[in-house]
């Protein structure tokens, strides 16, 4: 019976969709106020149908109402409760829900904070808010309908494939979504802008933090991924260039050109076509990436889902939302005339290179994913397509950006001046050719990425130091610190999240270069040397977890003789699943990782054991979450809910330049 | 993320892809062979270098690539020797070669492109400016009147 209730919440959420995607619209159109004023309380209505058929889901799951069949393919009595919840999304059908749940939350958020907005923008927003609805719960109740009964439910489910059994990814599937999703709303107010066909500073002002929200999420859930990778995978690997992965990669590198061309928007009314063409765009690739993890085409362990017909269904949503805004777009990109001009060398033009640069290393990723189907399809061709080539041809498009990025943060709007930058970058860029100098020095004899990363990463990271001091003016150290603390929160965001790039760049190369590796058999009592540390294995024994069997080993960490810590690698078998899984034993440190795994008995005696060090592997997660937390800086400035109100606010005249 | 759960379904002990037993004594060899086989697909996985894949053929790729080697093979001839015999669907590093060229090619195509149109809707965008300075100076007048 709860069950149908959600079944049923979920067909009336269809309905309440198609009512917000076309009678608004037509109020909008018009100008009809009753019309219009429907939007809001039906994404309100809706978001409160799909959290009904959610909550009902959950429900199943934790009740293990083996009457559902993706609770018997997904769950089993004796898995954690945290598991039983996380199983609601760690399948198709559940995911999907999770999918328009988040939709329809963003849409809820405009209904409910959009006051500021124009009544005609608000409706148009929420109506293609909910043609998005339209699309996924159609493909959801068509296709992969969670609440599909079985007419004789088995006794016990078959439990959650163990690998997602673990905290990190437990909560990486609803961040990755909540930026998925997020970038809709970029859509939305894109595809609204372009029907009332009026861009202006306002409309960047608007866009701006949902686009923000959105890649906020997507970076946390990335990272989450990734730190999930490393520490559950086994191979001390962060990032492998996966379909999937770069699936939600590319959403996160046009979001980021989407983040700064929308300063222009905002600040210069200049860029606006393009803004409007990656905001379709960045919902383009998230939707791509959709299609790419349900529809199984390009084969990878995440395709969980191989079903041609959701492959088809998601390729017909794709089409119609990114080719309908394209073709909008192309009708209406004419109206959206610049206002602001600017000089070659202006803090516009870097933006510009910024956009570039992101936006052809986003189509690297892409072709390097997709380069295997075309082969195969129009070239009669099989090839693979891996981190090498990513390596090689996304890397130097990732230093120019690193490259250009002090200089180009710091330069004036309109017209700049690069001398004068690059004269107050002087301290940066010695600082940064210093420490590179001295990582060069000590390694003696490795890969010179090292050293080139360190320097890279630092000269991004003090060059955002740089930029922030210069705000301060030029008064005593007393009273630019005190000015520091009073500087508009988009500045602090900006120094922070550029910041927390510098800080990512030197932990990629650092954990690329100075990784140490050592495969060996261990006799148990036997000790041998890693790095600057010695690892005892000391016992290896049966342990019984409680839906898993463990084979545990014992070892001990030690630098000349004393002991660091005790670590515990495990292989363990979950009988249910009939999977095994190595949980590698870390010791988590400032400057290094030293990461154990446990292997098989040999027939000679002793353990197979694979051992590294990871240096720095803290600093990747520490400036994936400083990029996170200047976005939540700068979403948290004033201007963002003080001055987002009026249009009339908004600077009314680009002023030529001189 | 790779082809994991397909490899943990089939294969026990995914965390020790390379043995203890294969590794050779000569440790340039050895790191020769661990770069080579880092670059060289599972052929039956989902997406895994034999370098981390646990499948009996990779293990056997793996060996063969190390007395390729020892018999005194370059890189080049190793790799030539298993494509010969698997095809290219092995490298994770495909060729820049025939179709592929638009593979290798494409992104900086698509740069230097964009890099143009950028330059020259700049150059557009400065030509205007000069010329409507009248009318500009018009609409400013109007502007600061309201």
């Amino acid at each position: 019976m709860i069950v149908e209730l959600g079944h049923f919440a979920l067909i009336l959420a269809l309905m309440v969709a198609l009512v917000q995607s076309t009678l608004p619209l037509w109020g909008a159109h018009r100008a009809d106020a009753r019309l219009m004023a429907l939007a809001a309380p039906a994404a309100l209505l809706q978001l409160g149908l799909v959290a009904l058929a959610f909550a009902v889901l959950t429900w199943a799951f934790v009740a293990s109402d083996f009457s559902l069949a993706v609770v018997v393919s997904n769950s089993h009595t004796d898995k954690p409760l945290l598991y039983k919840i996380s199983g609601v999304w760690g399948n198709h059908e559940g995911s999907l829900l999770l999918w328009v749940l988040i939709l329809a939350v963003y849409g809820a958020a405009v209904a409910i904070w959009g006051g500021n907005l124009p009544d005609g923008l608000k409706a148009r927003v929420l109506a293609v808010q909910g043609m998005i609805g339209v699309a996924f719960l159609l493909f959801m109740l068509l296709t992969s309908n969670p609440f599909w009964r079985l007419a004789a439910p088995p006794l016990n489910g078959e439990d959650l494939n163990p690998l997602l059994q673990d905290p990190g990814l437990a909560f990486h599937p609803p961040f990755l979504y909540l930026g998925y999703v997020g970038l809709s709303m970029a859509f939305s107010f894109a595809v609204a802008a372009l029907i009332e066909g009026r861009v202006d500073a306002a409309w960047g002002r608007w866009v701006r933090p949902w686009t923000l929200a959105a890649w906020i999420f997507l970076t946390i859930g990335i990272a989450l991924g990734s730190w999930w990778a490393y520490y559950e995978l086994g191979w001390g690997g962060f990032w492998f260039w996966d379909p999937v992965e770069n699936a939600s990669f590319m959403p996160w590198l046009l979001a980021i050109a989407l983040l700064h061309s929308s300063i222009v928007v905002e600040k210069r009314e200049s860029l606006k076509a393009w803004t409007i063409l990656l905001a379709i765009m960045a919902f383009g690739f998230s939707l791509i990436g959709t299609f790419i993890v349900r529809s199984g085409v390009i084969t990878s362990v995440h395709a969980f889902a191989n079903d041609p017909d959701r492959g088809v269904f998601i390729l017909m949503i794709l089409g119609f939302f990114t080719g309908g805004a394209l073709i909008l777009f192309a009708l209406r990109a004419g109206a959206m005339e610049a206002k602001g001009v600017f000089a070659l060398v202006s803090r516009e033009s870097a933006l510009v290179a910024n956009n570039i640069l992101l936006a052809v290393s986003a189509f690297v990723v892409f072709i390097g994913t997709i380069w295997p189907l075309i082969a195969e399809l129009l070239l009669d061709r099989s090839v693979s397509v891996g981190e090498p080539f990513f390596n090689a041809a996304f890397t130097p498009f990732v230093v120019a950006l690193a490259l250009i990025l002090p200089p180009g943060a710091m330069l004036a709007w309109k017209r700049g001046t690069l001398s004068r930058s690059l004269v107050s970058l002087v301290p940066a860029l010695v600082l940064a050719i210093a420490l590179a100098g001295l990582a060069f020095a000590m390694q003696t004899g490795r890969t010179a990425l090292g050293p080139i990363g360190l320097g890279l990463g630092a000269w991004v990271l003090f060059g955002a130091l740089t930029d922030l001091w210069a705000r301060t003016g030029r008064e005593g150290v007393g009273a630019r610190l005190a000015r520091l603390i009073r500087l508009p929160r988009a500045d602090l965001g900006k120094a922070v999240a550029h910041g927390g790039l510098g800080v990512t760049i030197f932990a990629v190369s650092a954990m690329l270069a100075w990784k140490i590796e050592d495969i060996r058999v261990v006799q148990i009592g036997e000790t041998f040397p890693l790095g600057a540390y010695e690892v005892r294995l000391d016992d290896v024994r049966e342990v019984e977890g409680p839906n898993y069997l463990s084979t545990m080993g014992f070892m001990t960490l030690l630098r000349d003789g004393a002991v660091v810590t005790e670590l515990t690698p495990e292989k363990r078998m979950y009988p249910v699943a009939g999977m095994p899984t190595t949980e590698a034993a870390i010791d988590y440190g400032f400057l290094r990782d030293v990461y154990i795994v446990l292997g098989d008995r040999q027939q000679s005696g002793g353990w197979a054991v694979r051992s590294y060090i990871e240096p720095f592997a803290n600093w990747l997660w520490a400036g994936c979450l400083l990029m996170a937390l200047g976005g939540v800086v700068s979403l948290t400035d004033r201007r963002y809910r003080v001055a987002a109100g009026a249009r009339k606010a908004a600077p009314q005249v680009g002023v030529p330049a001189e | 993320m790779r082809g994991l759960i397909l490899g943990l379904l089939l294969f026990a002990s995914p965390a020790l892809a390379v043995q203890p037993d294969e590794i050779l004594a000569d440790p340039v060899l050895e790191a020769r062979a661990r770069a080579i086989s880092g670059d060289i697909r599972c052929p039956v996985c989902q997406g895994e270098s034999i370098d981390d894949s646990s499948a009996p053929i990779s293990r056997d790729l793996r060996l063969i690539i190390r007395e390729r080697l020892v018999a005194g093979d370059s890189d080049r001839e190793v790799v030539d020797y298993i494509v010969a015999r698997y095809g290219e669907f092995v490298l994770f590093n495909p060729r820049a070669e025939g179709s592929n060229l638009i593979l290798w090619l494409a992104g900086p195509a698509l740069f230097l492109a964009a890099l143009a149109v950028a330059v020259a809707a700049q150059r557009r965008r400065l030509v205007p400016e000069a010329r409507l300075s009248d009318a500009e100076k018009a609409r400013l007048s109007e502007i600061l009147k309201e």
